[in-house]
């Protein structure tokens, strides 16, 4: 009982943080349909700076509460500034071009964004436990877990939440989704579609970066996170479905708890497993479990 | 005169996407040598037919035979190589290419079948061949130019060109002159339908134009909302009652 | 098959190549035997790259020469040069020839992610497995060229340099023949090409097959090149990744670019290494940038406009 519950909590959390990478890919790819690799180094980028600051603050005698705030301050700022940058000077002038093309671009950016983080930070690892070790532990069914890795999960609700209310209860998510389906009606329409690409690469970037800033108390922070975390990411869009955010949520549920699995009882498998389901769901069924339409070509 | 098989013969073909009914009931005799044009409002069915009669779509039930071949359950290519091409109402061509390269590619499609596909392409042969279809369409001053800096009209006529070379023997277009100026439309269709007269190929047009239609065709194919509502020469067709309503757009 | 200008340089620059390597330091000769081993697979992603397909995942074929040849090393003792060299494109051809099947009806980012998604299942495999060599991987004897153990690396670098030559030749006149043409036209418009006639699927599956015999063989002679296999040189996604970077960098208009693009590539890295280890990823980012956004065409469209110019 308590190697399930294990189990199911380690899944769970790790399809927590997954899911919040992975809307924001998911979100880039249906709307500018991009895939966007560099979302990795927003992930990175996110723990990075959080994990900086927490432990900058710590220093200063600040109480462990504010590393909250960091994290929050971090995925928004790492957003902002990476995202807006990266889509102004880059992504804007390469709309016209070829999907695939773009795609290397942002395989490129991503290159150089790792580096940049070694430049920055250094190679040493970082830990940045204050939050963690402030929520402390909790007894359940048999076993402890820590506090803060359950509030992952409800970030990860939240998230969720949000995203379902933006897009079908607002305004502006009857525009995404006119965006989403298509751009050049809604041009004809009159959407200021260069700035929705724009809010939109920013909001998916500010959700990579929160993935990162929320997982850095629970990690050793260290290079190398960025590499990790795209390959998963894309293995829940693809599994998914790309550009909707039910398929990054189920997706995410399927790789993490398999994940999770694998790594319990057979961990020689566990890279094995998340590309060979990414594979079979290629080969089977390619749009993913849950993409939007497509419209006819001839 | 001596009364021929039909080249072509439509039997009750059916096409429906779930709930809607993009065609119903559709049955045709097309006659070697005739040039058919086909009419109706937006959505009517028409390109759903040439889709079918191409093997891009596959119809719900009903058989297309072309001289004794069931066609129904092949596909584009299979379609191709028994005889039947056909022209796009937006023209398909190989836009970073030039004219010259997108009719040498379509000859050696054409003509390199099976192992040949492995020899060389531009042989001098295929080059007069391909100059000789510059000459008949009259896209020699366009020659060398990409096609993406071409206008509509050249684009349609190389559009047309290239599915001609495979020597089809039933060629369908598709819009041939949508996208084309009023004052051009009549020159476009001098060229297309004086090559294709040449070689004797039975044409079916779809075309919205209705002077275009009176001016070339020797009988029509109203269609209104997947059905076809009349079947006769293009004098008759354009009084016909039925056919003012649903597809001209006139009331008594 | 020797009438156009591009087969004459191939030939002549072979031959060249091959007298120059006679009188060049070792560490010379070694960079070249690294690119021209190289560059084998980049011919086939360049096939791929015209035709509007990229893999980010071919290192599964080179990883599958590489280890070929230290399975027929080790297991079999097998030394022979072009044993090992036919072995290790063989079975990649084989395995690219079945993947093919699926691998055709694939497009875009799909047909990159699923070439991926196999690579990482090899190395997935390979890493977690003893009698595979695991992490370390494994050393190879060097091999011999007609029974013959060379006492330098020249040999072994003479058949490298014939064999990117013959495969240069053959892969500049498969782009001659009607399928070998079907690469810009599949890609800027497939449907056209269907009701044209030919079955695209069908080209597909034979570039595929072919990108995956040349990757193969590629692997085989790097593997012989460096003396050891292992799955983070040979497999691992970042592995493909510096495939499709060369492929970029080197421009997909002619042969003789991926020749060009691997040996600036490995004088690139040899570089980047020594003066700054921690920038490696920035130099190659930044240059996949800088050739996407200003050089389309990557290096071989700069020669070519400097020739042009000349003229």
């Amino acid at each position: 009982m308590e190697t399930f519950l294990t189990i199911l909590l380690d899944g769970l959390q790790f399809s927590s943080y997954l899911f919040i990478v992975s809307a924001g890919l998911t979100i880039i790819f249906g709307v500018m349909k991009i895939l966007n690799v560099c979302h990795g180094s927003f992930y990175a980028w996110g723990a990075y700076t959080s994990a900086f600051f927490i432990g900058k603050f710590s220093e200063m005698g600040m109480p462990d509460g504010w590393g909250f705030l960091v994290i929050l301050a971090s995925a928004i700022v790492v957003g902002l500034v990476l995202g807006f940058l990266i889509e102004q000077v880059i992504l804007k002038h390469m709309y016209h071009r070829d999907e695939v093309l773009i795609v290397l671009a942002t395989f490129g950016l991503f290159l150089v964004l790792e580096d940049v983080i070694l430049i920055a930070f250094g190679t040493d690892p970082y830990f940045a436990y204050q939050p963690m070790a402030l929520l402390d532990s909790v007894e359940m069914g048999g076993i402890v877990r820590d506090v803060y890795g359950l509030t992952l999960i409800g970030v990860a609700a939240m998230v969720a939440i949000g995203c379902w209310f933006l897009l079908n209860k607002t305004k502006w998510g009857t525009i995404l989704k006119a965006v989403i389906f298509d751009r050049e009606m809604g041009i004809a329409m009159g959407i200021n579609v260069p700035l929705v690409y724009t809010l939109t690469f920013i909001g998916g970037a500010i959700l990579g970066g929160l993935g990162g800033a929320y997982i850095a108390p629970t990690i050793s922070v260290a290079p190398g996170l960025g590499t990790e975390v795209i390959v998963l990411s894309f293995a829940v869009v693809v599994v998914g479905g790309m550009g909707s955010i039910m398929g990054a949520a189920i997706g995410s549920l399927i790789i993490g708890l398999l994940r999770a699995l694998a790594v319990h009882e057979l961990p020689q498998v566990e890279l094995f497993v998340v590309f060979a389901v990414m594979a079979v769901v290629l080969v089977f069924r390619p749009e993913g479990l849950f993409a939007p339409a497509k419209p006819r070509k001839i | 005169m001596k009364q021929s098989k039909p080249i072509l013969e439509v039997r009750d073909l059916l096409k429906t996407f779930g709930a809607v009914v993009a065609a119903k009931d559709i049955n045709v005799d097309v006659n070697r040598g005739e040039i058919v044009g086909i009419i109706g409002a937006n959505g009517a069915g028409k390109t759903c037919f040439v889709n079918m009669v191409t093997g891009y779509l596959k119809p719900t039930s009903g058989s297309i035979v072309f001289d004794g071949i069931e066609l129904v359950g092949k596909g584009p290519r299979e379609v191709t190589h028994a005889g039947i091409s056909r022209s796009f109402q937006v023209s398909q061509v190989f836009h970073t290419m030039t004219v010259a390269e997108n009719l040498t590619i379509a000859l050696a499609i054409a003509t390199n079948r099976g192992v040949r596909a492995l020899s060389e392409m531009e042989t001098p042969e295929l080059t007069l061949q391909r100059d000789a279809v510059l000459k008949r369409y009259q896209l020699e001053n366009y020659k060398d130019m990409t096609v993406n800096v071409l206008s509509q009209g050249v684009r349609k006529l190389l559009d047309i060109a290239m599915a001609v070379v495979s020597e089809p023997r039933i060629l369908l277009l598709d819009e041939p002159t949508s996208g084309i100026s009023v004052e051009e439309k009549f020159d476009f269709m001098d060229v297309v339908m004086g090559a294709l007269k040449e070689d004797n190929v039975t044409v079916l047009f779809v075309e919205h134009d209705m002077e275009i239609v009176e001016r070339y065709v020797s009988r029509v194919l109203a269609f209104y909302q997947g059905e076809i509502i009349a079947d006769m020469s293009p004098k008759k067709a354009l009084a016909d009652s039925k056919v003012q309503e649903f597809v001209i757009g006139k009331r008594h | 098959m020797l009438r156009d200008n591009t087969s004459k340089v191939v030939f002549i620059g072979g031959i060249l190549i091959i007298a120059f390597g006679f009188f060049a330091p070792n560490w010379i000769v070694n960079q070249l035997m690294f690119g021209f081993s190289r560059a084998l697979a980049i011919l086939g992603l360049l096939v791929l790259w015209r035709t509007g397909l990229v893999s980010f995942g071919h290192a599964f074929y080179f990883g599958l020469g590489a280890y070929t040849v230290a399975i027929l090393d080790i297991q079999l003792g097998v030394t022979d040069v072009f044993l090992r060299l036919f072995g290790g494109a063989c079975l990649a051809g084989v395995a690219g020839f079945f993947v093919g099947f699926i691998m055709r009806n694939y497009r875009d980012i799909f047909f990159a992610m699923l070439n991926t998604a196999i690579s990482m299942v090899l190395y997935g495999i390979i890493v977690k497995t003893e009698s595979l060599g695991s992490t370390d991987g494994f050393a190879i004897s060097l091999p011999t060229i007609f029974g013959v153990a060379p006492e330098t690396k020249y040999p072994l670098f003479v058949v490298i340099t014939v064999i990117a030559m013959v495969s240069a030749l053959l892969v500049n006149f498969y782009l001659k023949t009607t399928v070998g043409r079907l690469t810009t036209p599949i890609r800027d418009n497939e449907i056209r090409v269907e009701y044209l006639g030919f079955s695209v699927a069908h080209a597909i599956h034979l570039k595929y097959t072919m990108s995956a015999i040349l990757a193969g063989g590629a692997g085989a002679l790097m593997a012989m090149s460096l003396g050891q296999v292992d799955p983070d040189s040979m497999i691992n996604w970042t592995v493909s990744g510096e495939l499709v970077f060369i492929t970029i960098l080197s421009g997909p208009g002619n042969v003789i670019a991926p020749f060009i693009g691997s040996l600036v590539f490995e004088v690139l890295r040899t570089y980047a290494f020594e003066l700054a280890p921690h920038l490696w990823q920035l130099i190659v980012g930044g240059t996949f940038l800088t050739i996407i956004f200003f050089l389309p065409g990557g290096i071989w469209s700069l020669i070519v406009k400097f020739g042009r110019n000349k003229s």
